[in-house]
C-alpha cells in the first residue's frame, strides 16, 4: 500500500523534494527499513539519511522511534530533531 | 487556546484574556529572536498537520497536572528578524505555583515536543539549521 513520505527542514533539503508516495515491498517492514530501502535506490536519499542518529520520524503525526513498524501507516514524515520554541 | 500564525501577537491583549477568568494568578513567557553574533533572520518551518495536535497534546499534560483556569500557547512560523516574537506561553491559575511551574513546563516541553524547526540567516550570507541541544532534552526530563 502507498505511503506518503515528508521530509522537513535539512533532510527535505538534502533529499531534494518535500515529499514523495512511495510502495515499499513485503519485505520492508520499519521507519529504519524504509530509510535503508529508499538509500539503496537514490544518492540524495543516502546521503539525507546517512546519519540515524539526527533523523526523527512521526507516523500519522505522531512521534516515533525509527524501529517502529510501518505496517498500516498513511504518512510518514522523517524529520531532524525538533527546534522550536 | 492553542494558535500556530505567522502573525504576530499583543501580550499585552493575552495577558488580559487569562486575567480575565478571575482567578489569582497568571503568569507567561514570550520568546523573542535573538539578535547577537550577526543574525539577520529566522525561518521557522513546521509540520501543518501535526503541529496543533503536538501542541495541544503539551497543553493537555500541563493541564492533567496542574490546577489550571486558562492556558493559551501560540506559536509563528515563518520569517522572523531579531526582536520578533516566536513564542507565548500565559497560564491562570488559583497558586501562583501551578501558574509559574505549568508556564516552565509548557516552554520545555514546546522545545522538544512540537513539531518546528529554525533556520538561521546570517550577516556574512550564510545560513544554518538550528541543531537540537542536550540542554533542552535535560530541561524536559526535569520535569
Amino acid at each position: 500500500m502507498a505511503i506518503e513520505l515528508l521530509y522537513f527542514a535539512w533532510v527535505r533539503e538534502s533529499v531534494g523534494k518535500d515529499g514523495e508516495s512511495v510502495d515499499p515491498p513485503a519485505g520492508v517492514t520499519t521507519i529504519a527499513g524504509l530509510l535503508d530501502w529508499l538509500a539503496a535506490s537514490s544518492e540524495p536519499h543516502a546521503q539525507a539519511f546517512a546519519d540515524r542518529a539526527r533523523l526523527r520520524a512521526a507516523i500519522d503525526q505522531r512521534f516515533v522511534p525509527l524501529d517502529t513498524p510501518i505496517e498500516g501507516a498513511r504518512e510518514i514524515a522523517i524529520f531532524p530533531p525538533v527546534t522550536g520554541g | 487556546m492553542i494558535r500556530v500564525q505567522p502573525d504576530d501577537f499583543d501580550p499585552g491583549t493575552e495577558l488580559a484574556r487569562l486575567e480575565a477568568l478571575n482567578v489569582g494568578a497568571v503568569a507567561s513567557f514570550t520568546g523573542l529572536v535573538r539578535g547577537d553574533g550577526g543574525l539577520v533572520a529566522m525561518t521557522l518551518e513546521h509540520y501543518p498537520a501535526m503541529t496543533e495536535a503536538a501542541l495541544r497534546a503539551i497543553a493537555d499534560e500541563a493541564a492533567r497536572r496542574w490546577p489550571l483556569a486558562g492556558l493559551t500557547v501560540i506559536h509563528r512560523h515563518g520569517r522572523l528578524v531579531p526582536g520578533d516574537r516566536i513564542v507565548f506561553v500565559g497560564t491562570a491559575s488559583s497558586h501562583r505555583a501551578a501558574a509559574l511551574e505549568s508556564c516552565a513546563f509548557l516552554i520545555d516541553w514546546l522545545k522538544t515536543d512540537a513539531p518546528f524547526w529554525k533556520r538561521e540567516q546570517w550577516a556574512d550570507g550564510s545560513s544554518r539549521w538550528v541543531e537540537a541541544r542536550s540542554e533542552d532534552d535535560a530541561a524536559k526530563e526535569r520535569w
